[in-house]
């Protein structure tokens, strides 16, 4: 083992942990006010159950020993995982790196079913997911499994990660339904610096998602480090001069947006590629996202938040372009197009297929399967009033006003009424 | 002339404004407030706190009418801002003693007849 790659890998762990709280900040200044803490919340709570289904069970699924498609119940409940050598750092450094990525994985579907998924189910669906289709996705591509095999190139998990988490949050849209606002009235962000924190805690964080992903603190790291600072610096100047040639203004939403897709873009290719070549596809990759987003307002697809257009075209435009970009001289093994190896861009979009069709299938059973037992959406008139205070019972920005305090005797009857209580009499107060 | 008071959910104000707006009327002024009527209180907690919200958000629009536009303003209010639970607010009319535009000058039925900004000067 060694020292630097452990203290690394310490940090990296700890700051992807922060990506999920920022991607709360994110998302939730995205939305209502009155579905603030909600949307928030679908990113927050993600770092309980998930966590811990995670070390109980899924860490094992992705990478315990197994075969192409799934690894084994060897490392259930972290038998087996402890201090011992895993490459250079404990292995129960590195199972909490990964949970770190399973973590926010499920979290980033959440955009797509912003302000109307009842929140018991969506908590039912992300821990299942995590094991369903998480834990499967992860095996193939880092434990071992059919797309490692096949010589499918994915750094840091544009096709695990982004791609996994935008064919879900696809379907999940469709399934779960439009709000019923969406596409008759104007819904609007209602906090931006919200947006604009989120994305430069996104940032900082991915410095850890990427430069971790070398899982040492050496040359590789350097490298996807670099990367990671320039591609979306490319991704923000491209965007900006798209805003501006088009006529337009340039905003400090589609600022924050650009970041978030610059660094899904850089992901999968971010220790495979030369710094230049980072520039290049942070720039390229910004188009495909930008229209995007302008086009999918248009249709019926309420996917509130854009997922599929910032993670799934990102995800996608970057993993199939780390088969153009990639070099030797840089990856140390893996060659793109431009190394000569044109099979590889085919390799990298089979590998983005595969990621969607099952993701996309799955997530469709599970949400079915979950409709069976419990409703998906909360009811119109609780959709009017805002999910902070229906399935949360609180205000993100509340003054107090006419707040009754409940002595203790009620208090026992408000919370079996679970989020509200008829007042007797009406205006007896 | 008549000040019409709406007192409204604040999720309906959108279609609320849609409805007004797309019948001419154009002149309002709202105002977000709270209040209580006989809609059922969230109880809300906050770690060891419970609380029942006494004051609910609504959305107070006053506009100010000449007479033939009173009944179709009302009957918009009953509809757009309508949803059939309790809580969905009141409409209250008003005897206006005097309207004034300030721009011009104007008094009363000409104050408060809708001019557009682009057709009656350059922008």
């Amino acid at each position: 083992m060694n020292n630097a790659d452990i203290a690394w890998m310490l940090v990296s762990t700890a700051l992807v942990l922060l990506m999920t709280p920022a991607l709360a900040f994110f998302y939730g200044g995205l939305v209502r006010s009155k579905n603030a803490l909600n949307t928030m919340m679908m990113s927050f709570i993600a770092l309980g159950p998930v966590a811990v289904v995670w070390a109980l069970l899924g860490y094992s699924l992705a990478f315990a020993p197994g075969g192409p498609a799934i690894g084994s119940l060897a490392f259930a409940g972290l038998r087996g995982v402890g201090l011992e050598a895993q490459g250079t750092i404990p292995h129960l450094l590195f199972m909490c790196f990964q949970g770190t990525f399973a973590i926010i994985t499920p979290a980033l579907i959440s955009g797509a079913v912003a302000e109307r998924m009842r929140f018991n189910a969506y908590l039912a669906f992300i821990t299942a997911w995590v094991l369903v289709v998480y834990a499967p996705v992860a095996h193939w591509v880092w434990g071992g499994g059919f797309l490692a095999s096949m010589g499918a190139l994915d750094f840091a998990g544009g096709a695990v990660v982004h791609v996994n988490a935008a064919s879900a949050a696809l379907v999940a849209a469709l399934v779960v339904g439009p709000r019923k606002d969406y596409g008759r009235h104007a819904i609007l962000p209602h906090n931006v610096p919200f947006v604009m924190l989120g994305a430069g805690l996104l940032w900082f964080g991915w410095f850890g998602f990427n430069a971790g992903s070398a899982l040492s603190a050496g040359t590789t790291a350097s490298l996807a480090f670099a990367n990671t600072l320039l591609a979306p610096a490319a991704t923000l100047a491209s965007w900006t001069l798209i805003d501006l040639v088009r006529g337009g203004r340039v905003t400090a939403v589609g600022a924050a947006t650009a970041i978030v897709v610059g660094l899904v873009v850089v992901t999968p290719a971010a220790g495979y590629i030369s710094p230049m070549s980072a520039i290049a596809m942070g720039a390229i990759g910004a188009f495909p996202s930008y229209f995007a987003l302008i086009y999918r307002a248009k249709t019926k697809l309420d996917d509130s938040l854009d997922v599929v257009a910032a993670h799934g075209l990102g995800g996608a435009t970057g993993a199939i372009l780390t088969g153009v970009f990639a070099e030797a001289a840089w990856s140390g093994g893996a060659n793109g197009l431009l190394g000569g190896n044109p099979g590889q861009v085919l390799t990298q979009l089979a590998s983005v297929v595969i990621v969607l069709a099952y993701s996309g299938g799955m997530t469709f059973a599970l949400l079915k399967a979950l409709a069976l037992v419990m409703p998906l959406r909360i009811g119109d008139r609780h959709e009017g009033l805002g999910l902070d205070v229906t399935d949360h019972g609180e205000e993100a920005y509340t003054h107090g006003d006419g707040a009754i305090l409940v002595k203790p005797k009620e208090s026992s009857l408000a919370r079996s009424a679970v989020d509200v209580v008829a007042v007797h009499g009406g205006g007896a107060l | 002339m008549k000040l019409i008071v709406a007192i409204v959910r604040p999720e309906k104000l959108s279609d609320v404004l849609e409805a007004l707006f797309h019948a001419d009327v154009r002149g309002l002024t709202i105002s977000r407030v709270q209040g209580h009527g006989g809609e059922i209180e969230h109880v809300e907690n906050y770690r060891g706190t419970s609380v029942k919200m006494a004051l609910a958000e609504k959305v107070r629009i006053e506009i100010g009418v000449s007479n033939h536009f009173v009944q179709p303003t009302i009957a918009i209010l009953l509809s757009a801002a309508r949803t059939g639970e309790v809580g969905d607010g009141k409409i209250m009319v008003l005897p206006i003693e005097k309207i004034y535009r300030i721009r011009t000058g104007e008094s009363d039925q000409d104050a408060v007849t809708p001019v557009h900004a682009d057709s009656n000067q350059s922008l």
